[in-house]
């Protein structure tokens, strides 16, 4: 069973969760004695990283009208490529982008979709994976009934191994229909240089604890000293004090990091929702009846005000 | 029957005017309410939907808010919700069209699948001329976060999300999507299916009045059509349960960063 992986890019970097990708991909691969491709857009700094992960070949596009506005192209070029590496299995990593690869490519390419996936699948045979349902509250076992299947992984679902492969570069121009590129982009507005919240190997998360925006430097600061994406509870995105792109929750960005700093937040059931696939969840909260202490692994209760910067302070010192 | 009068359209109003009017599909899932504890029955087999509220799915809520709004801001046309799902989800339609939608149609099936329930909606959407097709991000149940893309693939429309802003200017639709750490504002021409999510609307609370309406605007039921089976259900499984909180003193924090990285080993 030959498989194709999707490298998403951000900031010219084929993302964390996109090698994750390529792990789980090159794993079904080895299950079954096919060989793994990849495609990519572009020429990102780290593309020997996908080699370094399993791929034995690697479609690389370099057409300045793809963008991640339109997944047309994209799953037009997929399928190409999967085609001509006779793979029947896509792997790809989840996200708001490959949401739409996913279900565009499955009824064009007659493949059986799952979304969210966690684990590999039982036998290549069965093709029965599990996924994470109810935002984390739960999972559900489903079985693959067709020919062509498409998976996308969750985040931090795989663990990162080397198994370097030759990693053979194919300068690839796939044959694009009429409808791709109709979506036109006008403008787009990005964060850069920080840390991607649904990528990050750290978030730290203030909430309404922290009283206000003009407070947030202590948020930012630990960040900073801890290589960390920042992100919000929902009542400080909906007051406006941080953008909504840093809302994590059952509404928001799901996260899945190795460590989680909840600090001033409550932990509503909808917040915890969003977090509860993290490794490890820290909570500092002045009121020790909060629930987010029921969900966390290491607790704090106390004056966010005066711990954070103590707490941001050890961590410079042992960094 | 479904009323075929609200086909979309070039009407004369009674200004003698030539008018626009836009016609909206919202799809609408019937999920258990953001604080539901999730529990399974029957061997890990069957969800257990005793004491739950079902309320209609938090990003669905927001797309059919912001079809209310775009209906009032032009001062015509129809909006009409679809549901898959059995009899037991009625109130939740009702309640949609207690917030502002005008016709309901319900498929009377249980939603297995993404894959079903986008079929039953692009077979219901093909015979009708909606000009925008809007629906949630994601059910918060199943959280497959396909069926607007599937959806709009059966059609052969162009599908968009997560959709944070929703401005119609003519046959033109101007959205700001989500990116990730972002926002990208795009255009693109009607007919769309739209997965949408917070801002785009308030999310409404029907009026006495609506809820009084509700009751008599149509809902029609309609059968099920075949559909390709390519997912097949096994079981349901709960998380393990996390391990109790350890408490650190406040006056410690070195203590929590030496946990960190000698016992959860995450530093």
């Amino acid at each position: 069973m030959s498989v194709l992986v999707f490298l998403e890019t951000s900031d010219n970097q084929i993302k964390k969760s996109s090698l994750e990708a390529m792990v789980y991909g090159r794993s079904i691969a080895s299950m079954s004695g096919g060989t793994v491709s990849a495609l990519v857009m572009g020429n990102p700094d780290n593309l020997s990283e996908a080699s370094l992960c399993g791929a034995k070949r690697i479609f690389q596009i370099k057409d300045e009208r793809f963008t991640y506005s339109d997944a047309q192209a994209y799953s037009e070029s997929l399928i190409e490529a999967a085609n001509q590496s006779s793979a029947t299995v896509m792997i790809l990593a989840k996200s708001a982008f490959t949401d739409s690869l996913t279900s565009k490519i499955a009824i064009l390419w007659k493949a059986a979709a799952a979304t969210n996936v966690v684990s590999l699948p039982d036998s290549v045979e069965n093709f029965i994976v599990k996924r994470s349902i109810f935002t984390g509250k739960a999972f559900e076992y489903i079985k693959l009934n067709s020919g062509n299947k498409i998976l996308s992984v969750k985040k931090n679902a795989v663990e990162l191994t080397e198994s370097p492969s030759a990693g053979e570069i194919i300068a690839f121009q796939p044959n694009l229909s009429s409808r791709a590129f109709s979506i036109k982009s006008i403008s787009s507005e990005k964060a850069t240089g920080e840390v991607l919240l649904s990528d990050a190997e750290i978030v730290v998360s203030g909430g309404r604890g922290l009283k206000g925006p003009e407070n947030w430097s202590l948020i930012t600061d630990l960040a900073k000293v801890l290589g960390a994406a920042t992100g919000c509870s929902k009542p400080v995105s909906d007051l406006n004090w941080r953008p909504h792109h840093e809302h994590v929750g059952q509404t928001g960005i799901k996260v899945s990091p190795n460590i989680y700093f909840a600090i001033g937040i409550s932990g509503a059931i909808q917040h915890v929702a969003g977090i509860s696939s993290s490794k490890v969840i820290v909570a500092i909260n002045k009121d020790p009846e909060a629930p987010i202490f029921k969900a966390a692994t290491y607790g704090i209760v106390g004056d966010a005000f005066e711990i954070v910067p103590k707490l941001t302070q050890a961590l410079k010192a042992v960094l | 029957m479904i009323n075929q009068a609200c086909g979309s359209g070039i009407f004369v109003n009674f200004a003698g005017n030539l008018e626009y009017t836009m016609n909206i599909l919202v799809c609408i899932t019937s999920v258990p309410d953001t604080t539901s504890k999730i529990s399974f029955s029957d061997n890990n087999t069957k969800f257990v939907s005793a004491g739950i509220t079902y309320i209609i799915g938090p990003y669905d809520d927001y797309a059919l808010a912001r079809a209310v709004e775009l209906k009032e801001a032009k001062g015509s046309g129809n909006i009409t919700v679809i549901h898959v799902g059995e009899a037991d989800s009625e109130p939740v339609i009702r309640k949609a069209l207690a917030i502002g939608a005008d016709d309901a149609v319900r498929v009377n099936a249980a939603a297995t699948d993404g894959f079903f329930v986008a079929e039953q909606i692009a077979a219901y959407a093909r015979s009708k001329n909606f000009d925008l097709i809007l629906m949630g991000r994601e059910s918060i149940d199943y959280n497959s976060g396909i069926v607007h893309g599937l959806v709009g693939e059966l059609m052969g429309i162009p599908s968009i999300s997560p959709v944070m802003k929703l401005e119609i200017n003519g046959n033109e639709a101007i959205m700001d999507k989500e990116i990730e750490g972002g926002k990208e504002t795009l255009s693109a021409p009607l007919p769309l299916v739209l997965g949408c999510q917070e801002p785009i609307a308030e999310w409404k609370i029907p009026s006495m009045r609506g809820i009084m309406s509700a009751r008599t605007k149509p809902l029609v039921v309609i059968d099920p059509v075949t559909h390709s089976k390519l997912i097949e259900f096994e079981k349901f499984e709960l998380p393990a349960p996390r391990t109790t909180c350890k408490m650190v003193s406040e006056t410690n924090v070195e203590e929590l960063v030496n946990l960190l990285k000698s016992e959860a080993k995450v530093i």
